[in-house]
C-alpha cells in the first residue's frame, strides 16, 4: 500500500469519535506522566497494558502512541519551569528553558517548546510515513564503530557547557563519567563500582542524577546562601512568542527536528544525542547580538532547537518497531509485547500483514500532535503562574516534587539517598562554579561510548583503525574535529583579520 | 533512551495491582483465596507476562479468588529476590516468578540469594533459542559454522544481549561441545534483543543468538537465515535442533515458578497442585499457543534436579568465560 492510500485509510479509522477519545485520554496521560520526574512512557504504558484484554487493538495502540507523544510534550515543561527534567531527552532543554524562566521569560519558553514539539513532532510523523522503510534500511549499516564515532561526535557539545574554567568543567564532565560505570557491565555482565549493594546494579538513572543536579542542588544552593529580606516574586512577563522569538525559533526547530529524526531511527540512537547536538549547533549558529544569552540569561534558540530534536527522535523510535519489528528502545520494546498479546507478531511484513493498524497508528500520531499543542498551549499561562509562587515555597515546592517523583518510580531508599547524596555535591559545585551540565553529558554519552567501543574492537579483533577504514565512521570522526576545531580556527582567522584592520588604521593615522 | 533502555525500575505495588482489581464473577471457594505474585522485572517483559498470564487463566477458572502483583526490577531478577525472600518468608500464599536469567544473574553477581534457596514450584514455560546468520552470510548450514568455530573461534563475531546471559552461555556451550573452551568465544553484547537483531540484520556481525521469539519474523520474511536451534526437539521443520547437527547442547529460557522459603511440605504441595491443575486447563493450552509460549511444565523432584543440572552447567560456562 503505498503512503498517502495507507493514510486516507488510516485517518477513516483514526477520526472516529471512540479512537479520538482514546487518542485524546492518551495525550491527557502522557502529559501527565513526562511532567512527572522519572515515570517514563515505557513504565506507563506497561502499566496500560492490562487494557489490551479489554479493548481492541487500535484503541489501545492510539492511547499508547498519544502516551508516547504526551510524554515528550509534558517532559519540557517541567525542565523550563522547575529545572526538573522529566525525560532523558529533555535535560538538554533544561540548560537554557530554566534559565529564560528565571529571567521572566517561562512564557515564550514553553511555547516554543510546545510549538517546536508540534513542528517536530510532525516532520518526525512525516517521516515515518514517507521515509521509514528508506531510513531504517540505511541505519542498519552503522555498526558499533560508527556509533562510536557519533558519540565521540556528541562529546564536543560538551565544549559548548564548559563555562568559565574548563579544568573545573572537564573534572564535572569525569565525574559524569564515572557515574556512569555504576552497575552491570553489558559486555561481561560484570557489576562495576555496586559496592555490594544490589540496588546499583541496574545503574544509576540519568534523569535521577539531573533532577539532583539541577533542582536538588540548586535548592540547597538557595537554602544556603539565601539572604532574608530579598523577597522578590519572579516576574512572569508576557506569555506568548514575540515576532522576534518566533523569527529566532523557526530555525532550531527544523534544524532540530531533521537532525532528531534520523538519530531516532538508528537501533542504537535514541533521543539524547540529537538534543546535544542541536544545542551545540544552535550555540554556534546564533546570531552574535544574542550569544551572550547562552548560559546567563537563556536563549530562545537552546529550548527550540533541543525541544524539536527530542520529539523528531521520538517519532524516528518507532520506525524500526513499525518497519522491521525491532523494539530498540525501552517504549517500542513494550509496544511489541502489547503487539504479541494481540496475537500480531510484528516482525518485517507487519506493514503488509496489519497495514490497517499501522496505517490507523500513523494517523492516529498525526492526530496527538495536533491535539497536543492544542492541549498545551493554553496551559502555557496557566504553568508559568507557578513562579508567582515566592521563592521559598516555590524552591520547598520543587524539593517535594523531586523527592516524591523519585522515591514513586522505584520504592527505593537507595535512590533517595544518591538524589540528596548528588544533589549535596550540586550544592558545592554551584558554590565553586563547576558547571553541572558537563556532568549529565558525561553520564550519557560516556556507558555508550564504552560499549560502543568495545563492540566495534570485539568484532574487529581488537584492531583499531576500524575507526577510520569504514568510511562512515572516518566522516563521522572528521565531522568531529571540524566541530570542535572549527569555530576556533574560524575565531582565530577572523581575529587576526580584524587584526589587520586594526594595524592598517593605526598606519593610517 | 539508551540508558535504561529496558526501563529497569520497580513501580510501586499499588500500581502493579492494576489487573488484579477487575473482579469475576464471586465463584464458589476457590482453591487459594488469594495469590501473591512477585515479579523481579518490571511490566512488559517475560516474566511479568508470565505471572499475569497465571492470573488471567487461574482467577477466571476458580482456582484462585484474589491475585496481588508487586513487580521489582533489578539485575535479572536479583534485586527483587532478597525482598520477595524478606517480606513474604513462611507465606503459603506467595510465588515468585523466576528463569534462566536470574539463575546466571545470581552466579554473576555472587548474590548471596539465588534460585537455589527457594522452593521449586513449577516450570512452566521455555524458549528455546536459535543461532541466526545475515541472509547474505557464506554460512549455509550449522556445519559450516561449526567447522568455523572449531578451527578459529576467533574469526566469527557473535552477538546476543548481554554478557553472561543465556545467548552467551549457548555460545560458550557451543565452543565446549566443538572442543574448544568457553573464553575463546568472540561475543559482541548488545543492551537487548533488538539491537543485537539489527546488528545481525545489518551484517555488523557475523552471527547472533537469541530467544526463537525474538528472531522468527525475520527468519520468516528471510531478511536472517536460522541454522538451529537449542531446544530439544525442532521448532521448526526446516531448522534443525543443535543435537541433530551434532553439537550436544540443549539450553532452553525456561520460566517457571518458585515458593517463598520456609514454607510447611504441604503449602507446598498445594501451590504445585495449583500449578498442575492450571497447567490442565484447555484456557491455559490456548494462551500458551497465542503467546508462541512453548509448554515445559514440570514440577516436584523433576523440576528439582533439572533446576540443579541448569545452575550447574551454568556455573560451568560462567566460570570458564571468567564471569562467576
Amino acid at each position: 500500500m503505498d503512503p498517502i492510500a495507507g493514510l486516507s485509510l488510516g485517518f477513516a479509522n483514526a477520526l472516529s469519535v471512540t479512537n479520538l477519545g482514546w487518542a485524546l485520554l492518551g495525550c491527557f496521560l502522557g502529559t501527565a506522566v513526562g511532567v512527572l520526574p522519572g515515570i517514563g512512557p515505557a513504565l506507563t504504558i506497561a502499566l496500560l497494558l492490562p487494557i489490551t484484554f479489554q479493548v481492541n487493538a487500535t484503541g489501545a495502540f492510539i492511547l499508547f502512541c498519544g502516551v508516547f507523544y504526551g510524554a515528550m510534550y509534558g517532559g519540557s515543561t517541567t525542565s523550563i519551569l522547575l529545572n526538573t527534567p522529566g525525560e532523558s531527552g529533555s535535560i538538554i532543554t533544561a540548560l537554557e528553558g530554566a534559565k529564560m524562566a528565571r529571567n521572566g521569560r517561562a512564557g515564550p519558553a514553553l511555547a516554543t517548546a510546545a510549538i517546536g514539539s508540534f513542528v517536530a513532532g510532525t516532520i518526525g510523523t512525516l517521516g515515518i510515513s514517507f521515509l521509514g522503510p528508506i531510513v531504517v534500511e540505511l541505519a542498519l549499516h552503522l555498526g558499533p564503530a560508527e556509533y562510536f564515532s557519533l558519540m565521540l561526535l556528541c562529546f564536543v557539545t560538551v565544549s559548548a557547557v564548559l563555562g568559565g574554567s574548563a579544568l573545573r568543567g572537564l573534572a564535572s564532565l569525569f565525574f559524569g563519567l564515572l557515574l556512569g560505570l555504576i552497575g552491570i557491565d553489558l559486555q561481561t555482565g560484570q557489576p562495576r563500582l555496586t559496592f555490594g549493594i544490589p540496588e546499583l546494579l541496574d545503574g544509576v538513572n540519568v534523569v535521577l542524577v539531573a533532577v539532583a543536579l539541577f533542582a536538588v542542588g540548586e535548592t540547597l544552593y538557595l537554602a544556603w546562601r539565601y539572604v532574608e529580606g530579598s523577597q522578590e516574586v519572579r516576574p512572569v512577563g508576557r506569555i506568548m512568542l514575540s515576532r522576534s522569538d518566533l523569527k529566532r525559533s523557526i530555525g532550531p526547530w527544523f534544524r532540530g527536528a531533521l537532525l532528531g529524526f534520523p538519530f531516532g531511527v538508528l537501533p542504537a540512537g535514541g533521543t539524547e544525542m540529537p538534543t546535544m547536538l542541536s544545542y551545540y549547533a544552535e550555540r554556534k549558529l546564533v546570531k552574535p547580538e544574542y550569544a551572550k544569552e547562552f548560559g546567563t540569561t537563556g536563549a530562545i534558540e537552546g529550548v527550540a532547537g533541543p525541544e524539536a530534536a527530542n520529539n523528531a527522535a521520538a517519532a524516528g523510535v518507532l520506525v524500526p518497531m513499525l518497519t522491521l519489528g525491532l523494539p530498540t528502545s525501552a517504549t517500542a520494546a513494550i509496544m511489541l509485547s502489547a503487539f504479541q498479546s494481540y496475537g500480531i507478531n510484528p516482525g518485517p511484513l507487519l506493514f503488509q500483514q496489519q497495514a490497517d493498524l499501522v496505517w490507523t497508528l500513523i494517523a492516529s500520531l498525526y492526530v496527538a500532535n495536533i491535539m497536543l499543542v492544542v492541549l498545551n498551549l493554553p496551559l502555557v499561562g496557566l504553568w508559568a503562574r507557578i513562579l508567582k509562587i515566592p521563592q521559598p515555597q516555590l524552591y520547598a515546592g520543587i524539593l517535594v516534587f523531586a523527592t516524591i517523583g523519585t522515591y514513586g518510580i522505584s520504592n527505593s531508599v537507595t535512590d533517595l539517598v544518591l538524589l540528596y547524596g548528588i544533589g549535596i555535591i550540586a550544592m558545592f559545585m554551584r558554590r565553586f562554579d563547576f558547571p553541572t551540565a558537563p556532568v549529565v553529558i558525561g553520564m550519557i554519552l560516556g556507558p555508550m561510548a564504552e560499549q560502543a567501543m568495545r563492540q566495534a574492537l570485539t568484532i574487529s579483533q581488537g584492531d583499531w583503525t576500524t575507526f577510520v577504514t569504514r568510511p562512515i565512521s572516518l566522516v563521522i570522526l572528521l565531522l568531529a574535529l571540524l566541530a570542535l576545531a572549527g569555530p576556533r580556527l574560524y575565531g582565530f582567522c577572523t581575529r587576526r583579520g580584524s587584526g589587520h584592520t586594526r594595524d592598517a588604521d593605526a598606519i593610517d593615522m | 533512551m539508551t540508558r535504561g533502555m529496558l526501563a529497569r525500575r520497580g513501580l510501586p505495588a499499588t500500581v502493579a495491582a492494576l489487573a488484579a482489581a477487575v473482579a469475576g464473577a464471586a465463584r464458589a471457594e476457590p482453591r487459594l483465596a488469594s495469590l501473591f505474585l512477585f515479579i523481579p522485572a518490571n511490566p512488559g517483559g517475560g516474566w511479568d507476562a508470565l505471572g499475569r498470564a497465571i492470573e488471567q487463566v487461574a482467577r477466571p477458572a476458580g482456582l484462585v479468588g484474589r491475585v496481588q502483583f508487586e513487580n521489582l526490577a533489578g539485575a535479572g531478577g536479583t534485586v527483587g529476590l532478597p525482598r520477595f525472600v524478606a517480606t513474604r518468608r513462611g507465606r503459603a500464599d506467595s510465588l515468585i516468578v523466576a528463569g534462566t536469567a536470574m539463575v546466571g544473574a545470581s552466579l554473576i553477581n555472587r548474590s548471596p540469594l539465588g534460585p537455589q534457596d527457594l522452593p521449586p514450584v513449577a516450570r512452566l514455560t521455555g524458549e528455546a533459542g536459535v543461532v541466526v546468520v545475515p541472509a547474505d552470510s557464506p554460512f549455509r548450514d550449522i556445519g559450516q559454522l561449526a567447522a568455523a568455530l572449531r578451527t578459529d573461534p576467533g574469526s566469527v563475531a557473535v552477538a546476543g544481549a548481554g554478557g553472561g546471559t543465556l545467548d552467551h552461555i549457548i555460545l560458550g556451550l557451543m565452543l565446549r561441545a566443538l572442543g574448544r573452551r568457553a573464553a575463546e568465544a568472540r561475543f559482541v553484547a548488545f543492551p537487548g534483543g533488538g539491537p543485537s537483531q539489527a546488528a545481525v540484520l545489518g551484517s555488523q556481525v557475523q552471527a547472533a543468538i537469541s530467544g526463537w521469539g525474538e528472531f522468527a519474523e525475520q527468519v520468516r520474511s528471510g531478511r536472517v537465515r536460522a541454522l538451529a536451534t537449542t531446544g530439544e526437539r525442532r521448532l521448526d521443520p526446516a531448522v534443525p535442533s543443535l543435537r541433530e547437527a551434532g553439537i550436544d547442547v540443549v539450553a532452553t529460557n525456561w520460566r517457571g515458578v518458585l515458593a517463598a522459603p520456609g514454607i510447611r511440605p504441604e503449602a507446598r504441595a498445594a501451590l504445585a497442585a495449583l500449578m498442575t491443575e492450571l497447567h490442565a486447563l484447555p484456557a491455559w493450552r490456548t494462551l500458551l499457543a497465542e503467546r508462541g509460549w512453548d509448554d515445559a511444565f514440570l514440577t516436584g523432584a523433576d523440576f528439582e534436579a533439572f533446576l540443579e543440572r541448569d545452575r550447574a552447567q551454568t556455573a560451568t560456562v560462567l566460570k570458564e568465560l571468567g564471569l562467576a
